[in-house]
């Protein structure tokens, strides 16, 4: 058997025994302790010693969707980062990239996203959609065809939604920021 | 006894494979045993674990049986399927539904006289360190990243220091079609699977907004039942890609949706390669793939040759390329990388004096450092919530929270990746 010992012993210091935290764990803990965000987000956890569940909730402080607190849940699986958290919007929004079930159209939550990506990237990606939202990659065809077509037209729908209003026949959720 | 004669070893037998052992080379390395020492390791001492009875474990396990291992074992938590059959060779028509690794080792031992194969039908996970210390090899033929970086986290974890004996050589194969790569991890000494995690290609995934509102290719109806339908339709209720029902469910919904869009070639096959992510296995990559782990098991075992260093790469999808290139260990992969220290503390520092402790120490230099152990947060620097609650744990004592021995995982922004702790108390 090759004698694989006698090129460690110059090693010293990978040679220590590691702990069995696992590799997403550490990850996840590194991406959440240091988290930098603005006052405008912030992230709640229904079990503090789950890492791995939580909410972050978005709180535009300009754009179209001022004065709306947009919650959405954060599900983090134990191969991340090779694959990205899982996230969805929680209330029902007048948004042209969030469907009706939540569905969030943000590159780096699927085709773009690499381990090398943190959570912070994630929640950054996700404030910029209230700040321009995106007519391109509409997951609400209608919603995207009003931003394209009509902006101020748009932007009452978006107001009326986020008190709690009827659009062409669709409730959406109350999400006015108290 | 040598390695030349137990009672199923005829004359002979071994001739081929001799002519490398019986003498050292100019590249053998000079702890080489050429004769008698190197075949009773081999044949008498040397116990092997292969990972996987797939298509690369029933490749490698036949050629490890026929290059001179004989205490072999092989876990595989899958049976037969149907499928299998073009190119898991080990495996026949009547075997269909039984585990694969009971029937690989059945087929192994009855086809190759002395060979004593163990399976263990179930995961990987089930072992813990004293099983996977009992072997001199480990051999990976796997489908998965998760059961990867398992294996691979766990068998760096087993090194200790004080025992040469819980260096596991890892050798990994793997395929993707017409691709596949061979490499040789020697934990702790040489860049591990996680650091090159970010090498990896990514699941192929398209853009939600197309999925919903512009597919083109039968994939993305398909991606649209699963993704965006399942969930609106069955809430919560989990995809069971194994389950003919719930497939059969997508395969009809992204017809119909394929209808709608006039797209061609939506097919139960399809959709169950679509969402369990399956990438067509060409039996000849896998033996290629196996062939060179193989090969390179034989010449650790040996020493007979200088063995990979540390990963081979073959692209046959425009030709045939093939590329060998030492993998550089990463200094902040989060499982071979990193600080480790030993700490010796008094028994009634808190968590508190602890933290002050590695803030002042000169040769670290971190700033906030966050803790926990494997199981637990012990002090977490942010988001403000978990900083709430885990600030009660600062005037507890370190050793209500750690056994002796125990250890503590630190991260912290000025860290590259992560630092472990080993605490001692005194």
């Amino acid at each position: 058997m090759l004698k694989i010992w006698s090129m460690k012993k110059n090693e010293d210091a990978a040679a220590k025994k590691k702990p069995k935290t696992s590799a997403a764990q550490i990850r996840v803990q590194k991406d959440l302790t240091e988290l930098d965000l603005p006052s405008t987000m912030q992230t709640t956890f229904a079990d503090p010693a789950d890492l791995l569940n939580f909410e972050l909730k978005i709180t535009p402080d300009e754009g179209m969707y001022k004065g709306g607190a947009f919650s959405f849940s954060f599900n983090i699986g134990p191969n991340y980062p090779h694959e990205p958290p899982k996230v969805k919007c929680i209330p029902k929004i007048y948004h042209p990239n969030v469907d009706l079930e939540g569905n969030v159209c943000l590159n780096i939550l699927r085709e773009d996203w690499k381990p090398v990506l943190n959570l912070n990237s994630v929640m950054v990606g996700l404030q910029y959609l209230f700040l321009e939202p995106n007519a391109d990659d509409p997951l609400n065809k209608e919603a995207a065809e009003e931003l394209r077509r009509n902006r101020d037209q748009f932007l009452y729908n978006v107001k009326n939604s986020m008190r709690g209003g009827n659009i062409k026949n669709e409730h959406y959720d109350r999400v006015t920021n108290q | 006894m040598n390695g030349n004669s137990t009672s199923s070893d005829w004359d002979g037998r071994y001739f081929h494979v001799d002519q490398i052992l019986d003498k050292p080379g100019p590249r053998t390395d000079p702890s080489f045993l050429a004769g008698d020492g190197v075949k009773d390791f081999l044949r008498n001492q040397c116990k092997i674990l292969v990972i996987g009875a797939g298509g690369l474990g029933c490749e490698i396990l036949a050629n490890l049986a026929l290059s001179g291992f004989k205490d072999i074992h092989v876990i595989d938590m899958d049976t037969i399927d149907i499928s299998n059959l073009n190119r898991q060779f080990l495996f026949r028509q009547k075997d269909v539904g039984k585990p694969k690794a009971t029937v690989a080792a059945e087929f192994i031992m009855n086809r190759v006289p002395g060979v004593q194969v163990t399976p263990y039908y179930g995961k990987i996970q089930d072992k813990d360190e004293d099983y996977y210390m009992q072997f001199n090899l480990v051999v990976c033929g796997l489908d998965s990243v998760e059961a990867r970086r398992w294996i691979n986290a766990t068998l760096v974890n087993m090194v200790d220091p004080e025992n040469p004996e819980s260096l596991k050589p890892l050798i990994d194969g793997g395929t993707e079609g017409f691709k596949g790569q061979a490499r040789v991890i020697l934990p702790t000494v040489s860049s591990c699977y996680e650091c090159s995690l970010d090498m990896l290609n990514k699941p192929t995934a398209f853009p939600i907004c197309t999925i919903a509102n512009t597919p083109r290719l039968p994939e993305h109806c398909i991606e649209w039942a699963s993704v965006l339908e399942w969930p609106r339709v069955f809430g919560d209720k989990k995809l069971d890609t194994d389950d003919p029902e719930h497939i059969g469910w997508l395969f009809n919904h992204a017809l119909k949706r394929a209808k709608e869009f006039k797209i061609e070639g939506v097919t139960w096959s399809l959709t169950q390669g679509v969402v369990k992510n399956i990438i067509p296995a060409i039996a000849s990559t896998n033996a290629i793939i196996a062939a060179s782990c193989c090969n390179e098991a034989f010449k650790i075992a040996t020493s007979s040759a200088a063995y990979l260093n540390n990963y081979f790469m073959l692209i046959g999808t425009d030709g045939v390329y093939s590329y060998t290139f030492e993998h550089e260990q990463r200094k902040d992969c989060p499982v071979c990388g990193g600080e480790s220290l030993d700490i010796s503390i008094k028994k009634d520092w808190t968590v508190e004096r602890l933290i002050e402790m590695l803030v002042e120490k000169q040769d670290i230099q971190i700033k906030k450092p966050s803790l926990s152990t494997p199981t637990k947060q012990i002090y977490l620097q942010a988001p403000p919530q978990l900083e709430q609650a885990t600030r009660p744990n600062l005037e507890k004592k370190v050793s209500e929270l750690v056994e002796d021995g125990g250890d503590i995982t630190v991260t912290a922004a000025s860290l590259p990746f992560n630092l472990s702790l080993r605490i001692k108390y005194i």
